[in-house]
């Protein structure tokens, strides 16, 4: 959930592209933590004349509670409604006149705020960050919450209501996990909940999860160490430490039996979702099923693309995830029928090719393909200065060692074939959610149970 | 459970601020810093060199991280078209759907295996085949671009999946409100005739015709060393560039490919007319409205682009400023004049909630007619000209967007030195600039207003705007009755 989207590619260009290598990835950093718990992160690159500033604070929709869902990312937008110092639409405008961009972004773990630009406006970007959080509660009023509200409304419209297929992800969110459990709503959240937030949870999420100490700073790009330590504690140093956070627990699950729901949705053609419950973010085997991911769509020669796409050419496309998160973690493939075939076609060839899969287990060139590619997407994100901020971030966030490049690339290293074949058994081979999305009035075009369990 | 007591912190330091982090003396936190005069962004040198057999090389070196970008251009695009819509780009699609010994499997097996990113795609000027690699396998991955380059095979069984694809994409675009919006938008402003009026992915009608000998005869006759450009951006030398490209496109010889067309058609340039196109239960309405715009040589370039970051090319531009952050009609509200080497359109877009469509239009048409009618004030002029100067930088990271840079100036006939003075040209339009830009090339009676949502809803508050003529059309802008 970006705060502003506005792309301007005026036709739809059909493109065929693929993925991409290295070796030593070098990303030198300072770590400080300053008295009020804030904890700063900066690495240098003079390769242009520009900075980075990415703050993380520690709370997503992961954090919310039923009734309130959609709450993290409403907050995010009323952060750019002013603060003391800069009242509304200060941010933006100073900002923009300093030739910098900014933004800011939900998961169900994590908020984030970002200003990339020239360097010499860092002492800008950390000015008006450490104004709205030490400095935001005077100016937030009931009218900001109302209008941005309805902006939000108008994102779950864009985004979601008017997407072809867009409602597939809160409702496999839903059948997943268990009532109650942190991920088993969408980030973007209901409107009913939406509709419900006031000015008093917004000075209470505030209070509770704002603070230093609950806030990872990274800066990167054409500056010194030195300065930015400097900036940051002038500007950020007198926020007084907030209160200690709890953040939920996950409950832990297992699915006792495969859900199969069918969804009619304004499409030409329907589409199947197979939704897994897997593993946390960085743990044993979240580096494997990534790499299973890869194998099975990744590229043209994955598995499943091949069969589907290029060799039974029953499938417009196919695609698959690995969404590991900071509680738990789960495992998406999709396919979108061609005219002419059914879902449970696609759906029996995707099972057949698990099956070989599972069975057989990939071969060496499949997994060295894999891992070279895996390497070069680490090798590309070091080119930009933002890329390399947010993985500091990242990294802290989810392993306590912000300069976790070498490492995280060294667990795709070390997964091996074996590794593939029991992570495909062990989490694929369990129960699973099979969500059909169909035209409208056309619900015989869905996968049934008794078609679900080969 | 508090996430910063569990160890997180172990190895770092907490810091005092009586030591490392200084107390600025003079630090008054009501007020912006005062911010040093910022760096000039440096460029590297562009080296080019022209082949024997046309072809010709530009290279910048970066040494930052191991990668190299190859970006091949092949002037013409989509205008090569003419009766065919979606050849162009099909033709770009097919080149490594199959090439030299490989079929499209083994392309794409080959180029992962290597680390590389090979992509081949088109657009209206031109199309594309680019390459990005470690340096390590920069010489394997360079022999399968030559591949794909030189030695297409275009073999039916993997034209006609291709072609099937295709078929089911276009189908799609019935889907997308946005993708519907763009394409009646698009044959309503150029007209029949024009080479941007047909849809630059194709129509099913042309796209069912296509076969093997189509598309190799259109490959013959437009891909060749004298149409071709070569960017090479990355960790390498121009020694090491001129002797991988001469090894690998030396010896290529081809007929040259003809000009791209140059129409004699004029864009359409109508009184305000609203189109409506339909999508029953549409929860937002998506509004395009625009007219022809103007070409990328336009000598009032900077004077537009700083006029149109006023109306709707930022998220302080006026047009997101009212329909989001005023009225909350929308999640965003822009503007943009697309360049190409013919005018391309000027459009301002927004997906708004059904029920406030009319209400949106109004103020559309509220900001062009304001954008004209009164001079901009100086700190919103001075912001603008900063953001688009000051935000150049951005543009020339990675090796990939500094070769697409090189590939843009080539593309529009641009001088290599174009970027040394481009601060200067933007920081020197004045207000008198902007208002007859504004008035020149926004013209609110002279507009193509399109909108795609639910019509039983949204059309008896349009009509009464009495904006000018109303009528309904399918998503290829053709008249329903």
């Amino acid at each position: 959930m970006k705060r502003w989207l506005f792309s301007f590619g005026l036709m739809p260009l059909l493109t065929s592209s693929l993925a991409a290598q290295a070796t030593r990835l070098s990303v030198p950093i300072t770590v400080d933590t300053l008295p009020n718990g804030l904890v700063l992160i900066v690495h240098e690159d003079h390769s242009i004349p520009n900075v980075t500033v990415d703050i993380w604070h520690l709370v997503g929709s992961g954090d919310e509670k039923p009734g309130h869902t959609g709450f993290a990312h409403l907050f995010e937008h009323l952060m750019f409604m002013g603060s003391q110092n800069a009242e509304y639409p200060a941010f933006d405008r100073l900002l923009e006149a300093a030739g910098a961009d900014n933004n800011g972004s939900t998961t169900n773990d994590r908020t984030n705020y970002y200003e990339e630009g020239p360097a010499n406006a860092l002492p800008l970007m950390l000015w008006l960050e450490a104004d709205r959080m030490g400095w935001f509660l005077p100016t937030m009023t009931t009218e900001k919450v109302d209008l941005q509200r309805d902006v939000v409304k108008n994102e779950r419209r864009q985004s979601y209501e008017n997407q072809p297929y867009g409602l597939a992800w809160e409702n496999l969110a839903r059948m997943l996990y268990p009532a109650g459990h942190p991920y088993s709503w969408a980030v973007i959240g209901s409107m009913d909940d939406l509709s419900a937030a006031s000015l008093e949870d917004t000075k209470d999420f505030f209070r509770q999860y704002y603070s230093p100490n609950n806030s990872v700073l990274a800066v990167a790009g054409d500056v010194t160490a030195s300065d930015v330590k400097a900036l940051v504690q002038q500007y950020f140093g007198e926020i007084p430490r907030g209160p200690a956070v709890t953040r939920p627990v996950a409950p832990a699950f297992t699915l006792a039996k495969d859900t199969v729901a069918t969804i009619e949705d304004r499409v030409q053609l329907p589409r199947v979702y197979n939704h897994w419950h897997t593993v946390k973010l960085y743990s044993a085997d979240d580096a494997a099923l990534d790499v299973l991911s890869y194998l099975l769509t990744g590229a043209k020669n994955s598995r499943l693309t091949q069969a589907l796409v290029y060799n039974q050419q029953i499938a417009t496309g196919v695609v698959s995830y690995n969404d590991g998160k900071r509680l738990d973690g789960d495992f998406t493939i999709f396919a979108t029928a061609k005219p002419g075939h059914s879902l449970p076609e696609l759906q029996r060839s995707i099972d057949a090719e698990l099956h070989r899969l599972m069975t057989e287990g990939p071969t060496a060139r499949e997994m060295e393909q894999a891992q070279n590619s895996i390497e070069s997407d680490f090798l590309n994100g070091l080119e930009q200065i933002s890329s390399k901020a947010d993985r500091l971030d990242s990294y802290f966030y989810f392993t306590g060692t912000p300069n976790y490049f070498q490492q995280d690339l060294a667990r795709y290293h070390a997964v091996t074939a074996q590794d593939i074949q029991r992570v495909a058994r062990q989490y694929l081979g369990a129960h699973r959610v099979i969500l059909s999305v169909v035209p409208q009035g056309k619900t015989e075009m869905a996968v049934t149970a008794a078609e679900a369990t080969p | 459970m508090n996430r910063l007591s569990l160890g997180l912190l172990t190895g770092l330091t907490a810091l005092s601020a009586s030591t490392a982090f200084a107390q600025g003396s003079a630090f008054d936190r009501t007020k912006p810093p005062a911010l040093r005069p910022p760096s000039r962004l440096k460029i590297p040198p562009v080296r080019s060199e022209q082949l024997p057999n046309g072809m010709k090389l530009y290279v910048i070196e970066m040494h930052e991280v191991p990668l190299v970008q190859f970006s091949l251009a092949f002037t013409g695009g989509g205008r090569l078209d003419q009766a065919s819509p979606g050849m162009t780009s099909f033709t770009a699609d097919m080149l490594d759907e199959g090439a030299g010994t490989r079929d499209a499997i083994g392309i794409a097996s080959q180029a992962e295996f290597l680390g590389a990113s090979l992509s081949t795609s088109s657009d209206w000027d031109a199309s594309y085949v680019n390459l990005k690699t470690p340096r390590r396998t920069m010489g394997e991955a360079l022999d399968l671009m030559a591949d794909v380059v030189l030695r297409p095979t275009f073999k039916s069984a993997e034209v006609n999946r291709q072609r099937d694809l295709r078929l089911a994409s276009i189908l799609q675009q019935r889907d997308q409100p946005n993708t519907m919006a763009a394409l009646a938008f698009n044959s309503l402003v150029f007209p029949a005739g024009h080479p941007y009026h047909q849809p630059i992915g194709g129509d099913s009608i042309t796209t069912s015709g296509l076969d093997s000998a189509k598309v190799r005869a259109f490959y013959n006759m437009h891909y060749s060393p004298g149409n071709a450009v070569l960017v090479i951006a990355g960790d390498i030398t121009l020694a090491e560039a001129r002797a991988a490209v001469a090894q690998r496109f030396g010896s290529w010889r081809a007929p040259a490919s003809g000009a791209a067309p140059s129409t004699t058609v004029a864009p359409v340039d109508r009184p305000t007319t609203v189109y409506l196109v339909d999508k029953p239960g549409a929860a937002q309405s998506v509004i395009f409205i625009g007219r022809p715009g103007v070409e990328r040589s336009n000598p009032d370039y900077a004077a537009i682009e700083v006029m149109n970051n006023l109306l709707g090319g930022s998220f302080s531009s006026r047009l997101n400023q009212n329909l989001r952050e005023t009225r909350g009609y929308t999640y965003g509200a822009g503007s943009g004049f697309a360049y190409r080497p013919l005018p391309g359109p000027f459009t301002a877009r927004s997906a708004v909630r059904t029920n406030v469509t009319d209400s949106s239009l109004i103020e559309f048409f509220k900001e062009f007619r304001r954008i004209r009618d009164t001079a901009v004030d100086a700190v919103e002029l001075e912001r603008a000209k900063s953001y688009l100067a000051l935000g150049l930088a951005a543009d020339f990271e990675t090796t990939s967007q500094m070769a697409g840079q090189v590939v843009g100036l080539l593309r529009f006939g641009l001088p290599m030195t174009y970027y040394d003075d481009y601060v200067t040209r933007v920081m020197a339009v004045t207000t008198q600039d902007v208002q007859r830009v504004a008035r020149q090339y926004l013209q609110p009676d002279r507009f193509t207003i399109v909108v795609v949502g639910d019509l039983a809803t949204i059309r008896p508050g349009i009509e009464a705007l009495n904006l000018g003529p109303i009528s309904v059309r399918d998503l290829n802008g053709n008249e329903i009755k």
